[in-house]
């Protein structure tokens, strides 16, 4: 229990969001603004929430009798996590209107997800893991399938529902073979004893299925096969949630589960596993990418394949890859997000408009979306000096500090295959003519979402060690 | 003789009664409600064990939320023109009447071979308390708090959910 005021400090982002739900709750049965207020009331949340984590990041407690761990690494996900989803929100107001799908429930959902994501982020057991794995994909299934109207979002959501009780499935049975062989589901208990453990082949085999369910949740290779429908069926706002910051808490937890190997230098038993399915996903999800036309197919390729280089970080376990996968994972944030909100903008109603010939003499049109769009798609392409340029770099240089140079060289490789599909979507923005006649309509809230994006990937490119230093005094 | 012992006589005949309704009647909703009874009658047994965590859940989970989704299906499907499982499988009927058996004469092994006076073990002792209610309301408000808040909000949202997808009306 927390037993002085510095404790309630730490865990104020827990508190804020969890009453922030409840109030939102209030907020929609008591008054029919609430379509109007909801947004705005969340968007405050998540940002001053991701504002006071980031403050936090240097003071790391365990509370709750070893439950949650408060403050320190959790808070740089808590930061991730808050400022992807207010930046989401942002997107979203003018985006849902446009589906008529604007309800208030859709912000609730939001939030429980997010909740779920700092449970995840900040857990100490294995079942605080579980619980908000299942609070964070409940809201996902719904969230994919927000708009009834529109038959691919009611696919999208139940191809997504189906597959994630599969991977869950999984992870339960994991979690079973961890608790029978450990005899606790503490993860300090986990951590502390990791060597022992490990030469018990039912524990191994718990944690290789415990990882397997958990790369169905950041879509590497060969557990991808969902992401290319749910992405681009479900509405794009929630599609740039799902591919960030779900993704970002997903590796939170790789992370957590090998403490040991991260932390206290345990040799990582775990290595070839998620080496092969690193390479598997960089080269699957450049290669495949290439032949597409849909914008949001093609992202949803980028974003496995991106899977594919934060995996890099894992094979290797050391402390540079892991500070890596970290700011790795604030940049594609930015990154995503932006190009998904681009693409919202330029999204007609019903799910027209999202293949590249739509971007084609976006410049005529609108020279500000054309110049973002190429914006992220450099940076997505890892183009120096901009943010996700870095993110690549921190990774590939802690595998090879971990001798998997061989992972990195895949790595390069697969990057250099990636610059045909974003700089295409540049060529068409720039050097095409437009075929078809359509207005956009600006919006205040997508492009405050766009411009805060493409600054913070300026300032995360142009000084990389301001992150990167907070990130490091966080996981020391 | 004791109330215990009373109730213990009172609450079997009433299991024993009811399993037998459920698979003579031949309309399936009364089957199901022969099934609650049949479920709040074991409930008691399981409280004069003093397990009485489970004697809650199995009301509330078994006899309430489980047998209200089977009414809900008996009621929707048409059973009643249905065939009986068994009115021209007779190979399905030997096997039910082998696997019965089976079943029945492991029970009474165990009943035959247990001895109901003989002392607890540290252990048994131990696991019997672990079912009472004190011993897990305990843990679930102090070292379990928090993932039973979460919980709390996991059925929220999936509450949320739900009645986003199935009753939001579109214009």
């Amino acid at each position: 229990m927390p037993a002085n005021n510095f404790e309630y400090y730490l865990l104020m982002p827990y508190i804020v969001i969890g009453v922030g739900i409840v109030l939102s709750v209030v907020l929609e049965i008591s008054t029919k603004k609430s379509k109007e207020l909801l947004p705005w009331f969340s968007a405050l949340l998540f940002f001053g929430t991701a504002i006071y984590s980031i403050f936090n990041v240097d003071q790391g407690l365990v509370l709750f009798s070893g439950m949650l761990e408060v403050g320190g690494k959790s808070a740089i996900f808590n930061t991730i996590f808050n400022f992807g989803a207010a930046l989401i929100v942002l997107a979203s107001i003018d985006f849902m209107k446009k589906y008529e799908a604007d309800f208030g429930e859709y912000y609730i959902l939001i939030q429980s997800s997010v909740l779920g994501m700092m449970i995840m982020a900040s857990a100490r057991d294995i079942f605080m893991i579980f619980m908000g794995l299942e609070l964070m994909s409940i809201c996902f299934y719904v969230l994919a399938g927000i708009n009834r109207k529109k038959s691919s979002a009611n696919e999208a959501s139940l191809k997504y529902f189906l597959l994630g009780a599969f991977a869950t499935g999984f992870i339960v049975y994991g979690i079973a073979l961890i608790y029978g062989t450990t005899g606790s589901t503490s993860i300090q208990n986990l951590v502390e004893n990791f060597v022992g453990y490990s030469s018990n082949i039912l524990f191994v085999l718990g944690m290789i299925l415990f990882f397997v369910g958990f790369s169905f949740k950041v879509a590497a290779v060969p557990f991808h096969m969902w992401v290319p429908d749910v992405y681009q069926g479900s509405a794009t706002t929630v599609t740039g949630l799902m591919s960030t910051v779900g993704k970002a808490a997903a590796f939170s937890v790789f992370i957590i589960m090998l403490g040991a190997v991260v932390t206290y230098g345990a040799p990582n038993f775990f290595k070839s596993y998620f080496a092969v399915i690193s390479a598997l996903s960089m080269v699957v999800g450049s290669v495949i990418a290439i032949s597409q036309d849909n914008l949001k197919r093609m992202l949803a390729y980028s974003s496995v394949s991106h899977a594919g280089y934060m995996i890099i970080g894992l094979a290797a376990g050391n402390k540079y890859s892991i500070a890596g996968i970290i700011f790795y994972l604030a940049a594609y944030a930015f990154m995503n997000i932006g190009a998904f909100s681009v693409i919202s903008v330029i999204e007609g109603k019903d799910d027209s408009r999202t293949g590249i010939k739509s971007y084609a003499g976006l410049q005529s049109k609108s020279p500000f979306l054309a110049a973002m769009i190429s914006l992220f798609m450099f940076a997505l392409a890892g183009i120096p000096p901009l943010a996700g340029f870095f993110g690549k770099y921190y990774v590939f240089f802690g595998a090879i500090q971990a001798n998997l140079t061989w992972l990195a060289i895949v790595g390069v490789l697969s990057s250099v295959i990636s610059v045909y599909f974003y700089i295409r979507v540049v060529v068409y923005a720039y050097f095409k003519n437009s075929e078809e006649d359509f207005e956009i309509e600006s919006s205040v809230g997508t492009y405050a979402a766009i411009i805060i994006s493409a600054a913070f990937i300026l300032i995360l490119g142009f000084f990389p060690d301001m992150l990167l230093g907070i990130i490091t005094s966080a996981i020391k | 003789m004791n109330i215990q012992l009373i109730l213990f006589f009172v609450l079997a005949a009433i299991a024993a009664v009811t399993s037998v309704m459920v698979i003579t009647r031949k309309n399936a909703v009364l089957s199901a409600v022969f099934l609650v009874l049949n479920f709040f009658a074991l409930a008691g047994l399981y409280l004069l064990l003093n397990a009485q965590f489970i004697a809650v859940v199995q009301v509330i989970v078994y006899a309430g939320a489980i047998m209200v989704l089977f009414l809900f299906v008996l009621m929707l499907l048409n059973t009643e023109t249905e065939h009986g499982l068994f009115v021209d499988k007779r190979g399905i009927k030997f096997f039910a009447i082998l696997i019965s058996a089976f079943v029945f004469v492991q029970l009474a092994f165990l009943i035959f071979k247990g001895n109901p006076s003989r002392t607890l073990t540290a252990d048994e002792a131990a696991s019997i308390n672990a079912g009472t209610i004190q011993t897990i309301g305990h843990h679930l408000y102090t070292d379990y708090i928090i993932p039973f808040e979460v919980a709390g909000f996991l059925l929220l949202a999936a509450t949320i959910g739900a009645l986003v997808l199935a009753k939001k009306k579109f214009e």
